[in-house]
C-alpha cells in the first residue's frame, strides 16, 4: 500500500512509471493529520502544505523561510511536511529544519506511536527508519524563539532542487545552537563543532543579550559549517562548491541571528 | 476505473487507467485540451488547474484523488465567445507566441488577481514562477498581467 498526500513526489514517479504500486491511499483529506498547535510545543500534522506554513504561526521562523523557497505556487500549494519526511531526500527543505530544532518525528501503526528524533528518522538518500506500515502523523520540536533562519542556494530564485541548504537555529532559552545542512551528505547532517563554537561565543557573552559577532568569529563559524559536510560532485553541483557555499551560508547565517532575541 | 469528478460546475463520469493523473482524464478522457501536457513533473505549470480554489498542477495530482473536489480549468474562464478579462489582456498584450504555456498562465494568473488585485512586478513573478515559457515571452506575460489588473478584473 503506497501513502498519497500532495503528490509532489509519488506522482512523478507514477507518471514515469517509475513505481506501479497496487494500493494508491489519498490521505490529502485526512483531517487528524492537519493540526498544527504553538504554544511553547509545536506540533505540525504531516498534511499541512508549504503554503499553510507560509500563511500561519507554525512556531519556526526557518521553517516558514524553508516553506517560501520550496518549488513554485502550484507545488507550495499540495507538497505537505509528511511527504517531505517520508521521501527523505538530502534535498527536503524542512529536513535541516528539523534536524537544528531537534525535532521528533512522530510515527503511528497499528501496533502503536513511535517518536523518533529526526536525527535517527532519516538514515540515507530516501531511506528513513520508518516502517511500510507506519504513518508520519506529523513532526514536534520545542519553540526555540525568533534567532532561527534557513538558506539555500540554487541556480534560480523558484522552483530549484538545493545545491546546499543550511538551517540555524540558536535558542536562547535552552542555551542551545542547531545547524543542519541539506544536499552536502547521504542524510541531513548537523555540524556539530560550529554549534559548540556559537554555543561557547554565547555562554561567555550571555545567551539573553544581542551581541555583535567579530568577523573572525563570523568566519571561524563558517569554516566548521563546511567541515561537518561531506559532499559529492553531482549534476548540481561540485563537492567543492557545495563546501564554498556552506562556508559562506554559515557565516551570513549567523550574522543575521546573532542580534535577533 | 470509473470515477466521478466535478469539473468546471458539472458532474462529469470518466474511465481512468490505474495510476492516471487528472490532466490525462481531463484531455484524453473528457476532451478538456486546454490544460497542456508538457512535462508530466510539476515543473512547467501548463497544466495549472484550479483544485477548491487552489492553484495546482493537473500532472500531479491522482485522477482518483480529485474525486469529490472542485475542478476548475482554463475552460472555465471564458464565457462562450466571451473573454475572460485575463484572456483578453494576454491577447492585447501580444503575451503569446506558440501558446503552448498560455492556458497555464492565464490559469495562475487568475488566481494571482482574485487574491491580489494590484500585485507588484515581484510579486507576479512570485506568482508565476511556476509557468515556463520556453518561448521566453515574459516581459509581454508581465505586461499582460498588470493590464489584467487594470481592468480592475476580480473573479
Ligand atoms: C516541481 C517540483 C518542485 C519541488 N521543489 C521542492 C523544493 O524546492 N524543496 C523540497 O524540499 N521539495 C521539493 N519538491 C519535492 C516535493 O514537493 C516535497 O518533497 C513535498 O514535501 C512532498 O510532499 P507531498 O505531500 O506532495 O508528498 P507525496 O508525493 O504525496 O508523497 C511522497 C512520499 O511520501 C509518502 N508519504 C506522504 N505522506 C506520508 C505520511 N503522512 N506518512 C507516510 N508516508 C507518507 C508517500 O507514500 C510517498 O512515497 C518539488 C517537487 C516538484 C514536483
Ligand atoms: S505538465 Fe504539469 S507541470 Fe508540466
Ligand atoms: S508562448 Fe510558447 S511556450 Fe510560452
Amino acid at each position: 500500500m503506497t501513502l498519497l498526500a500532495g503528490g509532489t513526489d509519488l506522482m512523478v514517479d507514477l507518471n514515469f512509471g517509475r513505481k506501479r504500486p497496487e494500493r494508491v491511499v489519498a490521505i490529502d483529506r485526512v483531517p487528524e493529520l492537519s493540526h498544527l498547535e504553538g504554544n511553547g510545543h509545536v506540533r505540525m500534522g504531516a498534511g499541512v502544505t508549504y503554503t499553510r506554513m507560509l500563511a500561519e504561526d507554525v512556531g519556526s521562523a526557518a521553517l516558514r523561510e524553508a516553506a517560501r523557497t520550496v518549488g513554485s505556487p502550484q507545488i507550495r500549494n499540495a507538497g505537505t511536511l509528511g511527504g517531505n519526511i517520508a521521501t527523505s531526500s538530502p534535498a527536503g527543505d524542512t529536513l535541516p529544519v528539523l534536524a537544528a530544532l531537534d525535532a521528533v518525528v512522530v510515527l503511528r501503526s497499528k501496533q502503536g506511536e513511535r517518536r523518533v528524533p529526526f536525527a535517527q528518522f532519516m538514515t540515507g538518500p530516501k531511506k528513513n527508519v520508518r516502517r511500510a506500515d507506519e504513518l508520519v502523523v506529523g513532526a514536534e520540536w520545542d519553540d526555540a524563539g525568533p534567532a532561527q533562519t534557513f538558506m539555500k542556494v540554487g541556480t534560480r530564485n523558484a522552483m530549484v532542487i538545493a545545491i546546499a541548504g543550511l538551517a540555524l537555529v540558536v535558542d536562547r532559552p535552552r542555551r542551545r545552537v542547531g545547524v543542519g545542512l541539506g544536499s552536502c551528505g547521504p542524510t541531513i547532517l548537523r555540524a556539530p563543532q560550529a554549534e559548540a563554537f556559537a554555543a561557547a561565543i554565547f555562554e561567555a557573552h550571555g545567551w539573553d543579550r544581542h551581541l555583535t559577532p567579530s568577523d573572525a568569529e563570523l568566519k571561524e563559524f563558517g569554516r566548521l559549517v563546511a567541515t561537518a559536510a561531506r559532499p559529492i560532485d553531482d549534476v548540481r553541483g561540485t563537492a567543492a562548491y557545495r563546501r564554498h557555499v556552506l562556508a559562506v551560508m554559515g557565516e551570513r547565517a549567523l550574522a543575521r541571528v546573532w542580534s535577533i532575541t | 476505473m470509473r470515477l466521478r469528478l466535478q469539473v468546471n460546475g458539472t458532474e462529469r463520469e470518466a474511465e481512468a487507467r490505474e495510476h492516471e493523473s487528472l490532466l490525462t482524464v481531463l484531455r484524453e478522457r473528457l476532451g478538456l485540451w486546454g490544460s497542456k501536457n508538457a512535462c508530466e513533473q510539476g515543473e512547467c505549470g501548463s497544466c495549472s488547474v484550479l483544485m477548491d480554489g487552489d492553484l495546482v498542477c493537473a500532472c500531479l495530482v491522482l485522477a482518483g484523488a480529485a474525486e469529490g473536489r472542485d475542478v476548475r480549468t482554463v475552460e472555465d474562464l471564458a464565457a462562450g465567445e466571451h473573454l475572460h478579462p485575463v484572456q483578453r489582456a494576454f491577447v492585447d498584450a501580444g503575451a503569446v507566441q506558440c501558446g503552448f504555456c498560455t492556458p497555464g498562465f492565464i490559469v495562475a494568473t487568475a488566481a494571482l488577481l482574485r487574491d491580489n488585485p494590484e500585485p507588484s512586478d515581484a510579486e507576479i513573478r512570485e506568482a508565476l514562477s511556476g509557468n515556463i515559457c520556453r518561448c521566453t515571452g515574459y516581459g509581454k506575460i508581465l505586461e499582460a498581467v498588470h493590464r489584467s489588473a487594470a481592468q480592475g478584473y476580480t473573479s
